[in-house]
């Protein structure tokens, strides 16, 4: 589990990385869902419990078992996140539509 | 170059504040007292193999209603930015007849499997929301190999709306027949692990894979129409 814990960390600050230097608006947003993976990652690892199974009582019973509270959790995150980037590539292609322009540099309203 | 600088100070201040998670966390040993409880009680209580079932869609199946409710806004959203003029005709390359071919062969199966998983979320790992992706990705082969499918919308927001409206329905049943909000014992719980088992669980979770999966198509269908 530390591995995914290290993992998690990574894509975190990768995500972040990508966010904050990428001019162009789709590779920002694939940043965020980079970032968004990570977070995953970290929940998950979170809720591992040394030596049990998956909270799943086929053949495990209820000594065995991880906590199942972040993987609930980080299901809901999943779907929001899903959500959050298909609105994101929505702006994307009507800011494109405004400027035939994707790079973030172009818009400048908001800049002050 | 200050630019720079900052980003780089801020990426290894995140990186230090995250770095207690690797070094010093241990793995738990026990349960917190919440998941304790869940555990526990969530296959006696609920009947429902598959646990993370049991904490989405009963005990904490407000949230879930919520979730649903953001997925819905969003596509509203999407919707509306994505919204046409009457279409213009563009030049469209076919798609090979390969593609078309495997569509052909696979989108049943796709479906059939879609559906699988969904039926059985408080069994295996899976449910309502995956089993609507599974679906909305044989929606998307299908406009791949087509490149002039037409999604009949109107079905579209009847399946939305219908689920969505006796997801809720159930869940006021729950608060009048049974415990509270969504609970899944207005139905007999039945053999433990079966597919006829768990109450409500399996019914609400084949409506949510219902809604989730229309409401996927359709942002499929309007980010195809306004490419």
């Amino acid at each position: 589990m530390l591995l995914v814990t290290i993992l998690g960390v990574i894509l975190i600050v990768l995500g972040l990385w990508c966010m904050l230097t990428q001019k162009n608006i789709i590779k920002i947003i694939i940043g965020f869902s980079i970032m968004d993976t990570g977070i995953h990652l970290l929940i998950v690892s979170i809720g591992y419990i040394k030596d049990k199974s998956a909270p799943i009582m086929d053949v495990v019973n209820s000594s065995q078992v991880i906590d199942p509270v972040p993987s609930a959790l980080v299901l809901t995150a999943i779907v929001i996140g899903l959500a959050v980037t298909a609105l994101m590539l929505t702006y994307a292609i009507k800011l494109f539509e405004i400027k035939q322009s994707l790079d973030i540099n172009d818009f400048k309203e908001l800049k002050w | 170059m200050v630019k720079k600088l900052i980003i780089i100070i801020t990426l290894v201040l995140l990186a230090i504040m995250l770095m207690p998670l690797i070094t010093e966390v241990k793995p738990f040993e026990n349960l917190s007292s919440v998941s304790q409880k869940y555990v526990h009680a969530g296959s006696e209580e609920l009947g429902s193999q598959n646990l993370v079932t049991s904490v989405i869609v009963t005990y904490r199946g407000l949230d879930t209603l919520g979730e649903v409710a953001v997925l819905f806004i969003a596509t509203a959203g999407i919707g509306f930015f994505l919204r046409r003029k009457p279409e213009e005709e563009r030049k469209k390359t076919k798609a090979s007849s390969l593609v078309q071919t495997g569509t052909a062969f696979l989108l049943p199966i796709i479906f059939l499997f879609g559906v699988y998983i969904f039926l059985h979320g408080h069994l295996t790992p899976g449910g309502g929301f995956q089993g609507g992706v599974v679906i909305a990705s044989g929606i998307l082969l299908l406009m791949l190999a087509n490149v002039d499918t037409k999604i009949n919308t109107n079905i579209l927001y009847w399946v939305e709306s219908v689920s969505g409206a006796f997801y809720i329905i159930i869940g006021i049943f729950g608060l009048v027949l049974a415990g509270g909000f969504l609970d899944n014992r207005i139905l007999p719980l039945g053999e433990f692990g079966k597919l006829l088992s768990a109450g409500a669980i399996p019914i609400i979770y084949s409506l949510i894979g219902l809604k989730v999966g229309a409401e996927l198509v359709g942002i499929l269908n309007n980010m195809q129409r306004s490419q």
